[in-house]
């Protein structure tokens, strides 16, 4: 039983520390949120040039081959700088689904070009009614002599106006909630048929509506096994999560940090507001959410990493569940309370305090809320 | 990073488990739960595993001990957890016993040491007093030097077991110059003196185990004096670190929820078991997933004590977050017995009431209330982490 990081760890913390604080100054990162895209192609070029966008590939397919942990040591430092670039978006579900998936060719082809920071990527698995339901599939692909036609509309699609590539989810056979029948393609932004919306969250990221009308693929455009593209969308989700929670921690260890340090500056009634002590045991609180937190963490990727033999995946699922449902409950919590210990200038666009608030939010509605995954680990726990 | 026992710790477990099968028996168990003969059970217990060698984990191995890694005790504490076996009484083992061994003199731990672990003591605390709760420094029981003996006046309140007890931990005021902290003492005192009087005081678990302790000019010999006049609340606070290590409840916790979701699978409503009710399962999922995160921020102070770091910061946060989740599944389990919930059996049996586990659920919530009231109430540990931990 071992919590320490290893030195190569270590050194991936410090380049992520310094990459935030050079680059991260929330100034900056306004004028990242109005680029085109809505984050610096320069910082991406960063990423490749650091090795980061290769973390969680293989290494026959030229990536670190990094475990869990590593993972979430790189996304704990870029969400403490609040990093909007779209590493969730490119590498670990558009890349994730590659990986995840059974099209050696397309592996083999994409994703050194994602390691290479070439290519802007996107996985298009939310409709208008599917909620958090990744099988829950309107998009229909029929079978015709050249391959499939794509048609249908997927929304909320995370980097999609910068996205090069869509993999994108659609209904092969079934019903359209059946778990079978969902099958993944991969389609080019340029594609005849596909048009896109764009529009900005609250935490600036830009994500697009995407409209599919009749686009034809190709059958070797398919990146899961026929009408078992809900396997791939599992799969990645493992890493997604451990990299959500991770980047919730920074967030949140930020938010509390912060507030507790702005409690010993603001006086009222010529006193340090942190004198006070219905508001230090709110700042306590705060603290433990954020400690319960990384314990979850911890306790999520170290079973994640374990060697296939001792694996449980069924404890797996369940760590992972309470981890993401603790973002949720923790985010709120340490979000609003930095808000409310800031008082009138927690409201302001100008502090940091809002914007960290915001991003765990649009985090718990990412891959499924708190309310979603306590509702899975209850399902699986009294299984 | 990993969680991962070595095979040694594995074979430990094994080991433990069973010791548990061949120690822990049915009839213990049921004797263990009849509040007539519980004194008697538990101190026959003690000594099952005084022979053992196991009974005083956490002292160093010349005092008894048993030299094991913090993995082993980590996992002694589970599996016994896991059996349902009651944690030893704290008083002797866990709380006066470092006492002595740490800041005793060479007569007090032969004299006392030996009969702390084979249970032929039974000891008790004296530290609350009618005036001296959260505020413990307010305490006011004198004890005056008069030759070679001290003289004890006053009242000691909230004191567990006090009825059964042989000896009791006393902090007595022996001066009223400076901070108030630094005119207590620590002192050792037979309960057979002349001049003590025990008051029971009921609770409303309906159980007595509580009462107020008086002192009458009580002579205490000046050779039960711990350490230096004057220097007791340095010693206390020390104790106070070996209360509050294991204090976060984990394995108990772990072990009411397994036995909450069993009994929930049982129990009908409208035709279906109470753990198809949506709102009971979510609130199950939700303590389980606080018990989950509880039970690592336990590992990982274990770790970074293992790395001699110390418990350190997160022992406030253990005791806080340990009795919220307890009483939190007190609760569930209250809810869980519906109108049973008000039992208060008795003499009675609960096949006589046909429900099983009632009355049980309802004596665990009432006593329970005081989860975050001992040690240091849930207040007192908000401030001290405030203080300690986040600089205010």
């Amino acid at each position: 039983m071992d919590f320490k990081l290893t030195d190569e760890q270590n050194i991936l913390k410090d380049s992520v520390t310094k990459f935030v604080a050079d680059r991260y100054e929330l100034e900056s990162r306004r004028g990242y949120l109005r680029e085109e895209n809505g984050f610096s192609a320069d910082n991406w070029q960063q990423f490749a040039e650091l090795g980061w966008l290769s973390v969680p590939f293989s290494e026959e397919l030229g990536g670190f081959g990094g475990s869990a942990v590593d993972l979430m040591v790189l996304m704990e430092e870029l969400g403490k700088g609040l990093v909007v670039e779209p590493y969730l978006a490119t590498v670990l579900l558009f890349g994730g689904a590659l990986a995840e998936g059974t099209n050696k060719e397309l592996k083999t082809s994409v994703i050194p070009e994602i390691i290479e920071g070439n290519v802007q990527g996107a996985l298009a698995f939310h409709e208008r009614d599917s909620r958090f339901c990744m099988h829950d599939v309107a998009t229909t692909a029929e079978k015709n002599a050249n391959g499939y036609v794509l048609n249908g509309q997927k929304t909320v699609v995370y980097n999609g106006m910068a996205a090069d590539k869509f993999i994108v989810s659609a209904r092969t056979s079934g019903a359209r909630r059946d778990e079978s029948g969902v099958s993944l393609f991969i389609v080019d932004a340029s594609s005849n048929g596909l048009s896109r919306a764009g529009f900005t969250m609250m935490d600036g990221q830009r994500v697009a509506n995407v409209s599919l009308s009749d686009v034809s693929v190709s059958n070797d455009q398919l990146v899961s096994d026929l009408d078992d593209g809900l396997a791939v969308l599992n799969a990645l989700s493992n890493n997604a999560l451990v990299a959500l929670a991770a980047e919730a921690q920074g967030a949140m260890q930020v938010l509390y940090e912060s507030t507790v340090e702005y409690s010993k500056t603001r006086e009222q009634f010529s006193v340090p507001i942190g004198s006070f002590q219905v508001l230090q045991h709110r700042m306590v609180d705060m603290f433990g959410a954020c400690e319960l937190h990384r314990s979850l963490l911890y306790r999520a990727v170290c079973s994640v990493d374990e060697d296939s033999a001792n694996r449980d995946p069924v404890d797996v699922a369940k760590n992972l569940h309470a981890l993401k449902t603790s973002v949720g409950r923790a985010g709120k919590q340490i979000g609003a309370e930095s808000i409310q210990i800031h008082g009138g200038m927690g409201m302001t666009d100008e502090l940091a305090v809002g914007h960290y608030v915001k991003r765990l939010m649009m985090i718990n509605t990412c891959l499924g809320d708190a309310d979603y995954h306590q509702r899975c680990f209850a399902a699986l726990a009294n299984a | 990073m990993d969680t991962n026992f070595s095979a040694e710790d594995l074979a430990f477990r094994q080991q433990v488990e069973q010791f548990y099968d061949d120690n822990f028996d049915d009839d213990l168990v049921s004797r263990l739960l009849d509040r007539r003969q519980f004194r008697d059970a538990i101190i026959e217990w003690q000594q099952r595993l005084f022979r053992q060698g196991w009974v005083a984990p956490g002292w160093p191995e010349e005092y008894g001990g048993t030299g094991w890694t913090l993995t082993q005790k980590f996992i002694f504490e589970d599996v016994r957890a896991s059996k349902g076996a009651p944690d030893v009484i704290p008083f002797g083992l866990i709380m006066v016993g470092p006492v002595i061994y740490t800041f005793g003199n060479d007569e007090q731990k032969e004299r006392f040491l030996p009969r702390i672990l084979n249970s032929e003591d039974w000891w008790c605390q004296g530290y609350s007093e009618p005036g001296a709760g959260s505020d413990l420094a307010a305490l006011q029981t004198k004890a005056e030097r008069d030759g070679d003996d001290y003289v004890v006046n006053g009242a000691k309140i909230w004191t567990t077991y006090a009825q059964y007890a042989d000896w009791i931990f006393c902090l007595v005021r022996t001066s009223n110059e400076g901070k108030k902290q630094e005119g207590i003492s620590f002192l050792l005192i037979d309960m057979k003196s002349p001049g003590i009087t025990v008051n029971p005081i009921p609770t409303i678990d309906g159980v007595h185990s509580l009462n107020e302790v008086q002192f009458d000019n009580v002579r205490v010999p000046a050779a039960n004096l711990i350490g230096e006049e004057n220097k007791g609340w340095t010693y206390a606070k020390a104790l106070l670190q070996h209360e509050r290590t294991s204090i976060a409840g984990v394995g108990d916790s772990k072990k009411k929820l397994a036995t909450i979701r069993e009994q929930a699978g049982r129990e009908q409503s409208n035709g279906a078991p109470m753990i198809e009710d949506p709102m009971f399962s979510a609130r199950l999922a939700g303590i389980e997933i606080d018990l989950m995160a509880l039970e690592y921020l336990e590992l990982r102070s274990l770790a970074s004590a293992a790395d001699g770091k110390g418990p350190g910061t997160e022992s406030s946060l253990l005791k806080l977050r340990g009795t919220e989740i307890r009483q939190a599944l007190d609760e569930l389990h209250m809810d869980l017995a519906g109108y049973y919930a008000g039992t208060e059996l008795g003499e009675q049996l609960a096949s006589e009431l046909g429900h099983d586990f009632a009355d049980r659920a309802r004596n665990s919530y009432m006593y329970g209330r005081a989860a975050t009231i001992f040690g240091g109430s849930n207040e007192v540990q908000r401030n001290i982490t405030a203080k300690y931990v986040l600089g205010l």
